[in-house]
């Protein structure tokens, strides 16, 4: 059949299943979603078409507007704890140490670990009456009183960062320790010819060498950071006094169990233009480098 | 600029010995060619004086100071490495200027500097590019840049042009030997190509096995090799060896094929010597010694011919032109010959 035998027909026809997936699994949803939030439609009541009226309400709810902040702090300050330590972590791994296979093995563990299970694990160590960090601060003679980490409003945001950073910081320090074994040792050695301490090699070689990859796993640190969901839920439910809520759990608390399905969506909706804006900050911000454009080879 | 010496260097890897032991000594300004082949230990050598790798013992002296313990920024040494290490985020000119910043140079002094060294090597219109954005003569030459803007008392080379295509290497040879002569810095520069050692060297030391088999100048090793080894890897196309028994009446190899003796060496009758005798010290010659025709290969100025003198491969450059084919004897005789010990590989004479 002459049809099949044009590349360019027989292409198509091949990512045609693929197309269809991916427009009925992606697509689609985020399109109802979308639209939902411009209607007033509850669980069990299909909507009307109400425009921006949500979107209105949402911006005049405190609860909205305090969610809104309470995902701004917990992105900025998890991404910054997970950066920090990932690169930390990864510098000390990608020294020689002992027993090394082993140790990244185990650095990966909290990565593997079920979010509900780990959740569930921090949700122990935060219990009032139970928590072993508590009980060690007390041993130690640092505190005389329980601490009530999931009771108060910013020790809760604390403690759900916290978790948050142990969750996600094995995926950054792995990551920036592949981009390390890609620097050329002979550039340090270079550098300390040239005169460079340790710290020097540091700041002028290995961070500048590391920005394409630092952009790259901090956006996808930024927006799973984001759109948090999970640990959340588990561990504080958006409480105390919505202090720990995020857009995504407020956005499921007013859709599902609240009922108000265009509510809901209109608050999901609102995350869409932040994560647009971080991914496009790393793009042209961050990630493309004169000095790796250009040149053929190598 | 200062002298540069080596006493009784030796380095391990683990319980695994590399380097056993090596004395070199270098004058103030020289150009010294540490050549071997490959896996010798040059480059482990040369990594010890520059201090990326510690010394597993024995005394290294730049100038009157022992460095062994100095850490490789105050040994005030620069070093251009074999894939040349850019900094792949820095431009030419922040590439050269990298060293002076660290030494908190004032701006106008690194901007002399290197415009200086920009200009020297043919750079200034690629002071703004990235590594990238060159080719690899031009990538070479900013690893010069930025090795000669910091005014080093020693450089060292390791393998700078084996990266490089035939043609630029040979160019590169030249530039590199030009800017020593106008900088006068003392140089230690690795390479296991002997033709570089011959055309770039006011010193070779040739090495073998982790092990210093001679040094001397270019020429000294070429007339007067110490061993088979030196003797075989010094002089292109390789020097012929042709084993035999040393008699009253000369030296008697395989088929009957007598050669005549150095004068006046005092060995022994009917001990066993390896005949050593360069390309071009055969002559076709009517006394000569018959040799089959194997392949013949002229290039213009001169003739190669590969044949088989008592057995053994051999190979002449003669300068006139013959007509000779393959298959035919001809006669060559040798205008100078060596004598090597075949079990110790020393000279004999
Ligand atoms: N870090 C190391 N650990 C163990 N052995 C090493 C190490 N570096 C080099 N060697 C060994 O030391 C020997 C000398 O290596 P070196 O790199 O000095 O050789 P070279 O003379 O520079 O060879 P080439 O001409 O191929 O560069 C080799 O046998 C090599 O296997
Ligand atoms: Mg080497």
């Amino acid at each position: 059949m002459r049809f099949f035998d044009n590349r360019n027909t027989l292409g198509r026809v091949f990512m045609l299943p693929a197309g269809v997936l991916l427009l009925l699994f992606l697509t689609y949803p985020l399109g109802l979603g979308t639209w939902l939030g411009f209607t007033d439609a509850k669980i069990g009541r299909a909507g009307e078409w109400v425009g921006l009226d949500n979107f209105q309400f949402l911006f005049g709810d405190s609860v909205a507007r305090l969610s809104l902040f309470n995902t701004l702090f917990y992105t900025v300050v998890a991404s910054i704890g997970k950066f920090a330590l990932g690169l930390w972590l990864a510098l000390l791994l990608n020294r020689h140490i002992p027993f090394k296979s082993f140790v990244r093995a185990v650095v990966l563990l909290p990565f593997i670990v079920p979010t509900a299970l780990s959740a569930i694990a921090f949700w122990w160590l935060y219990d009032t009456q139970f928590s072993v960090l508590s009980w060690a601060l007390t041993r130690m003679g640092l505190i005389d009183q329980y601490i009530d980490f999931l009771g108060d409003p910013w020790a809760a945001r604390f403690a759900t960062i916290a978790a948050n950073i142990w969750r996600g910081v094995p995926f950054v320090a792995i990551t920036l320790l592949a981009g390390l074994q890609t620097i050329s040792p002979s550039l340090y050695e270079a550098a300390s010819l040239d005169g460079a301490s340790e710290w020097q090699k540091f700041w002028y070689v290995t961070l500048p060498m590391l920005t394409p990859i630092i952009a790259v796993v901090m956006t996808f640190s930024v927006l799973f950071t984001f759109t948090d969901f999970q640990l959340i839920y588990v561990l504080t439910r958006g409480g105390p006094l919505n202090a720990t809520h995020l857009m995504a759990t407020l956005s499921f608390q007013r859709a599902i169990p609240g009922g108000a399905l265009g509510e809901g969506a209109a608050l999901a909706t609102a995350m869409v233009p932040f994560l647009l804006a971080a991914i496009l900050f790393s793009y042209f911000g961050l990630q493309r480098r004169a000095w790796q454009q250009g040149g053929n080879d190598k | 600029m200062a002298a540069v010496t080596l006493n009784q260097v030796r380095k391990s890897f683990g319980s695994t010995p590399v380097v056993h032991g090596v004395d070199i000594s270098i004058d103030d300004g020289e150009f010294c060619v540490l050549v071997g082949p490959s896996g010798c230990g040059k480059s482990t050598l040369l990594r010890m004086i520059a201090g990326l790798e510690e010394a597993s013992g024995g005394e290294m002296r730049i100038g009157a100071r022992v460095v062994n313990d100095v850490a490789p920024k105050e040994r005030d040494i620069a070093m251009v490495f074999q894939n040349y290490a850019l900094y792949p985020h820095m431009t030419v000119f922040d590439n050269m200027a990298f060293s002076l910043k660290l030494a908190h140079a004032s701006r106008e002094e690194i901007r002399q500097r290197v415009d200086e060294a920009a200009r020297i090597l043919g750079l200034t219109e690629y002071l703004g590019r990235f590594p990238r954005q060159l080719s690899g003569g031009q990538r070479q030459r900013v690893a010069m840049g930025r090795a000669i803007v910091r005014k080093p008392q020693v450089f060292l080379f390791d393998e700078p042009l084996s990266n490089l295509d035939a043609k630029l290497r040979v160019q590169m040879r030249t530039e590199i030997k030009a800017l020593h002569q106008r900088l006068k810095t003392t140089s230690i520069y690795v390479t296991h190509d002997q033709i570089e050692a011959m055309t770039m060297a006011d010193k070779i030391v040739v090495m073998n096995g982790g092990k210093v088999e001679q040094i001397g100048t270019p020429l000294e090793l070429y007339d007067d090799p110490d061993n088979l080894f030196v003797a075989g890897f010094i002089g292109s196309p390789a020097m012929n060896f042709i084993p035999g028994k040393f008699t009253a009446g000369g030296i008697v190899a395989a088929g009957n094929v007598t050669l005549s003796a150095p004068a006046g060496v005092p060995l022994e009758s009917g001990r066993e010597v390896i005949v050593g005798v360069r390309p071009e010290h055969l002559m076709v010659s009517d006394a000569g010694l018959p040799a089959e025709v194997v392949v013949v290969e002229p290039t213009g100025a001169d003739t190669q011919i590969y044949c088989r003198i008592a057995g053994v491969d051999v190979t002449a450059v003669v300068r006139e032109r013959h007509t000779f084919r393959p298959g035919e004897t001809v006669r060559l005789a040798p205008q100078l010959t060596f004598l090597f010990d075949p079990a110790s590989g020393q000279r004999l004479a």
